[in-house]
């Protein structure tokens, strides 16, 4: 909304294949992309030429991928301000990777339609144009608000909710003290205070280490491809290698070695396992890939637990889905081209893929919903919402971890009380831009909660 | 009705905090002002705690004397004990309070109101407001006079509809002692006003002679008395103590055997009643795990005997007063001179105000104080003021006045009514101020003095001292930013004592005091002239070298605001015609109504895609 500050957005929409381009509008779009863009070509970022080089980490000089910068100076822009098109490989990991560097450099994260907002009131488009534009942010705000809703009611909040507890009580302690100088406001800020921020600096920690795209970027996730013998499991790896790699055959228990592949599934890098048909089986030879399959299940990050949708659910698939147990998995029922038999047991709640290996149907489908089990397990459409958010809630988790990494120095080195607030707030207003809440009343419901005030 | 021959440009409906500010500020723009109350002889009665000022509420005070009010003046020629509070936390968060001799403080405000020119007083109940195609052009009273007036700024404190409780007694009345304000809400309710109830409560005063304040804790005021009002030299009148006594296990017990007669408690009492401030019978059931409460016993004067018990209210009956004040160590002779009540009274939400405090129903009518829901001497002094300089700014066709977030406590308070309204009495907290860096009491002058000087509210030779010392600030600044300490020039022992040894480059006398627990003090050991600077400005140099970092960052999220905030949303938005608003948020802008793109931005439920939304639409809708 701030019209004088520079903000940044993914603006494809976000998918596999293709390029995806991150755009940076306002003042600072210029020092921002040249921080993180390392042009080959001599001379840096011109206006209305291309570059081509590398986008690297200014924190660690890491390569996050090649890619083509445009650089258009204002007015002759689409926004009329100084912007920045940085076009990349496309894929949800690496565009939000960039995306979250040009945050990190000082971009705000664009509200949905701000760059044609921004055209609009620079009086770069006309009214119809803009009117055009009020409907798409109110249909992606509608979008957005499903999503939001799921993260509310999902793990993540939950999580989130413990942070935010730690800094409105250590606010809320704080602020007692100041504006209740003359009440009994018994707290000792070093030891009470901190007894509440350090819980939430390391939930903070974790939940960063979580969401660190870097990490899942260079090792990508681990898919265990399970089921038993002759189900389809081997032809649904090659149909998402699109080529064939491991044997198919119609004697169960062909694949007797486990099969790594890594795949790139809606841009996202997935390391795909396919295990030995699971079966009480007599060969030895078999019964050591059972055994290996049955030990990476509990290493994989999700599970496709495969099953013939044309056969009956057996003891067998019934096995299998006890050695998943806890784990994240997708049903796949197979055969989805013949009869269906299956009746899936009350203890099997996974999201159910019916797919046909052998016509292909289901598979885009399927594909989606391997992507989505790695955005907070939200099977939400509009891709696109779930890359941003992610890249905001990391920036807003990073902010909210520094702000209290400083409260904590300045809390021990004795600074005036007055400044130990700004901080706190700081972090509360990071959080609150995950949970989506106001939390203005929060602090002084608190204090009247905590402290008996009133002289 | 008959109808009074004078015409006036403001009528000022009450006498109270707010109404004397309210009066005072458009009399001295020049406007023929009268001001009505129920009792002359109440004007400027401070109800409840014979006090002005504590945090927040100080640097309300100082912000009133910035612009020109009378409430810091009149503290200073009228208070018995003055203190500044959390002087270890921050300059900030820093501020001043001062017990006041109740008495003396309502005669001196009477006495300045007296001395006004352009002002009429009248002791008379308002019945009604006349109203003239939705537009206030006059009040109605019980005498059957009818007053015209271009303006109305209502100030009705505890009045309209006032209700007070003694356990299960209850009878009409607006503070003890006063009649109650009857009919002046139903009007309002009629006009289209959302009226509502709220409680608050007042301890007993006790009788000074039968307590023995030798057993109880004295607590001394500042040896050195700081003035509340920039234009205050000093503290000449000599001071006296508060004691400190507490309840204990047994008091608690009459306290809860007398729950079944409290009104609070038999559900009798409708209005809600202020959290910070609970009664007593409160904050025993809400923390029955405290075995003792704190009592500050506050004299309410130095001519009188009366004392008041702070955090001792209640609304229990009497002989449950009798017994529970009685059980506090010290007090156990006591007499009570005028027992505690609770009063329930009428207020109107203040959403349905602009920020300048005109009512968004009724043109020319102005709500100031109690009335909007708030609670607090400081916080009705600080609305009536600024009710008062619109008022009269608008009879003279002139843009209201109308203070920012960033700006001042005041602007603050205002903004947070009229956009979030208030279902408690809303008092005044430094929390609530997000530039609380900013505003703080001892730059009050340098945040406000020039806007109270263009309305023509602070006097030429005030605003010219005022003026004096800024440029004073500004040339030291300039000059301790390139003044330098050579190493060379400064002697080793020095360099030793300041930490300095080994420094190749000259150090200006700024770094030098960004450096924490540096003081003027210290510098003066380079630059002895610079104790030949007043108090004031050695404070703002300090302050403002040292926070310079802090202090840039809230002004740059200042900043980041402004356009929104600058905004105007025309009063006949039709928001029913814009697509793209959510029907959650079509609904809230329908009913707050907001003056501004920053007022929308902080209604609850407004999101920011509603707000980008609504700017295009202003953008299309009204040009660029």
């Amino acid at each position: 909304m701030y019209v004088r500050d520079t903000i940044a957005a993914i603006s494809t929409a976000v998918g596999e294949g293709g390029i995806g381009i991150v755009r940076i509008s306002g003042p600072a779009s210029l020092p921002i992309a040249s921080s993180i863009f390392r042009a080959k070509s001599n001379g840096g970022l011109k206006s209305h030429r291309f570059s081509y080089g590398d986008v690297v980490s200014p924190a660690n000089g890491d390569l996050v991928d090649e890619a083509m910068v445009v650089y258009m100076k204002g007015p002759n822009s689409y926004t009329r301000e100084d912007v920045v098109e940085i076009q990349c490989h496309g894929g949800t990991l690496v565009v939000s990777r960039i995306l979250s560097l040009a945050l990190e450099q000082g971009a705000r994260l664009a509200e949905p339609g701000e760059f044609t907002k921004r055209a609009f009131l620079n009086g770069r488009i006309d009214l119809v144009q803009a009117e055009a534009v009020m409907d798409v942010i109110s249909s992606r705000t509608d979008a957005s608000l499903a999503l939001a809703q799921h993260q509310r009611e999902g793990l993540l909040s939950k999580r989130i909710s413990t942070v935010k507890e730690g800094i409105v009580y250590a606010l809320a302690y704080v602020e007692a003290l100041i504006d209740f100088p003359e009440d009994d406001v018994d707290v000792a800020v070093e030891t009470d205070v901190l007894g509440k921020v350090a819980p939430a600096l390391a939930e903070l920690d974790a939940l960063i280490e979580g969401f660190d795209e870097g990490r899942v970027l260079r090792d990508g996730v681990s898919v265990v491809i399970a089921g038993k013998p002759n189900v389809g499991k081997s032809s649904l790896l090659n149909t998402l290698l699109k080529e064939k790699r491991a044997i198919v055959t119609s004697v169960p228990g062909t694949t007797r070695d486990l099969i790594e592949e890594v795949v790139n599934i809606n841009g996202l890098p997935v390391k795909l396992l396919d295990t030995a048909g699971i079966r009480e089986s007599e060969d030895q030879v078999e019964q050591e890939g059972v055994r290996l399959s049955l030990e990476r299940i509990p290493r994989a990050d999700l599970v496709l637990f495969v099953i013939d949708g044309s056969s009956e659910f057996g003891d067998d698939d019934a096995t299998i889905l006890q050695a998943i147990g806890n784990k994240s998995y997708l049903v796949v029922r197979n055969k989805a081209d013949l009869e269906v038999n299956a009746v899936l047991p009350a203890a099997c709640i996974g999201p159910v893929v019916a797919i046909s290996t052998l016509t292909g149907d289901g598979v885009p489908e399927l594909r989606n919903a391997i992507t989505n089990a790695f955005m907070h397990g939200h099977a939400i459409d509009g891709r696109e919402f779930v890359a941003v958010s992610k890249a905001r809630h990391r920036d807003a988790l990073l902010k909210a971890r520094g702000s209290l990494q400083s409260f904590v120095a300045n809390l021990e080195a004795g600074v005036n009380m007055e400044l130990l607030p700004v901080d706190l707030r700081d972090a509360l207003d990071a959080v609150g831009e995950v949970t989506g809440e106001t939390t203005a009343d929060d602090v002084l419901d608190r204090i009247f909660s905590s402290f008996c005030i009133g002289k | 009705m008959i109808v009074y021959d004078k015409k006036y440009d403001v009528i000022v409906v009450g006498a109270g905090h707010a109404g004397c500010e309210a009066a005072l500020a458009a009399a001295r723009m020049g406007r023929p002002t009268l001001m009505l109350t129920i009792n002359l002889d109440a004007i400027a009665l401070m109800s409840c705690n014979p006090a002005i000022g504590g945090l927040a509420k100080g640097h309300l005070v100082k912000e009133i004397d910035a612009l020109g009010g009378e409430m810091g003046r009149n503290i200073d020629a009228t208070g018995i004990q003055f203190r500044v509070l959390n002087t270890k936390k921050g300059p900030a968060v820093r501020a001043s309070r001062a017990q006041a001799d109740k008495q003396l403080y309502r005669l001196r405000m009477k006495h300045v109101m007296e001395q006004q020119d352009d002002l009429d007083l009248k002791q008379v109940e308002v019945t009604g407001l006349v109203i003239e195609d939705g537009e206030v052009v006059g009040v109605d009273t019980r005498g059957g006079v009818r007053f015209m007036g271009k303006t109305v700024v209502l100030t009705t404190g505890t009045f309209m509809r006032g209700l007070i409780h003694i356990g299960l007694v209850n009878y009409p009345g607006g503070r003890a002692g006063d009649l109650p304000s009857i009919g002046l809400s139903d009007g309002l309710k009629d006009y289209g006003f959302d009226v509502g109830r709220l409680k608050t409560g007042t301890p007993a005063r006790l009788d000074g002679r039968t307590i023995d304040f030798d057993r109880l804790e004295k607590q001394y005021g500042d040896e050195n008395p700081i003035p509340f009002s920039f234009s205050t030299e000093r503290i000449e009148q000599p001071q006296v103590p508060c004691h400190i006594a507490y309840t204990n296990p047994r008091s608690h017990d009459i306290i809860r055997s007398g729950l079944d007669r409290s009104p609070l408690y038999a559900g009798i009492i409708e209005g809600i009643g202020p959290r910070y401030c609970p009664s007593i019978e409160d904050k025993v059931v809400r923390f029955p795990e405290k075995d003792r409460h704190q009592t500050f016993i506050e004299p309410e004067g130095r001519e009188t005997v009366e004392v008041y018990p702070s955090g001792m209210s209640t609304s229990l009956p009497i002989d449950i007063q009798w017994a529970f004040y009685r059980s506090i160590e010290g007090l156990e002779r006591v007499e009570i001179m005028r027992p505690a009540y609770a009063i329930e009274y009428d207020y109107v939400n203040p959403i349905q105000l602009h920020a300048s405090l005109e009512t968004k129903l009724v043109r020319n009518l102005y709500h100031a104080g109690q009335i909007n829901g708030t609670s607090g001497y400081e916080e009705a002094a600080a609305q009536g003021l600024m009710a008062g300089i619109n008022a009269a700014l608008r009879v003279q066709d002139k843009d209201p006045l109308v203070l920012g977030r960033s700006e001042a406590y005041i602007g603050v308070m205002i903004d947070d009514l009229v956009t979030l309204g208030t279902k408690e009495p809303y008092r005044m907290f430094t929390s609530r101020a997000e530039y609380r860096l900013l505003l703080r009491e001892d730059n009050a002058d340098l945040r406000l003095r020039e806007k109270g000087h263009a309305i023509g509210l602070v006097q030429e030779e005030v605003y010219s001292s005022f003026l004096a010392k800024k440029e004073l600030i500004e040339s030291e600044l300039v000059r301790l930013s390139k003044e330098r300490l050579a190493p060379s020039a400064a002697g080793d022992d020095l360099l030793e004592e300041w930490g300095l040894v080994g420094i190749q480059n000259a150090i200006s006398y700024e770094q030098l005091l960004r450096r924490p627990e540096f003081t003027c003090q210290d510098l003066s050991r380079v630059y002895p002239a610079i104790l030949e600077l007043p108090e004031q400005v050695r404070e703002q140099l300090e302050i403002q070298i040292k926070y310079q970092g802090y202090i840039q960052r809230q002004l740059e999220q200042v900043d980041r605001s402004a356009r929104l905030e600058s905004t105007k949303i025309p009063d006949d938005m039709d928001y029913g015609t814009i697509s793209g608003l959510s029907a959650e948020v079509r609904e809230k802008l329908a009913r707050f109504r907001p003056d501004t793109l920053g007022q929308a931005s902080r209604i609850p439920g407004v999101t920011p895609a509603g707000i980008t939304i609504l700017s295009i639409a202003l953008k299309a809708r009204y040009g660029r």
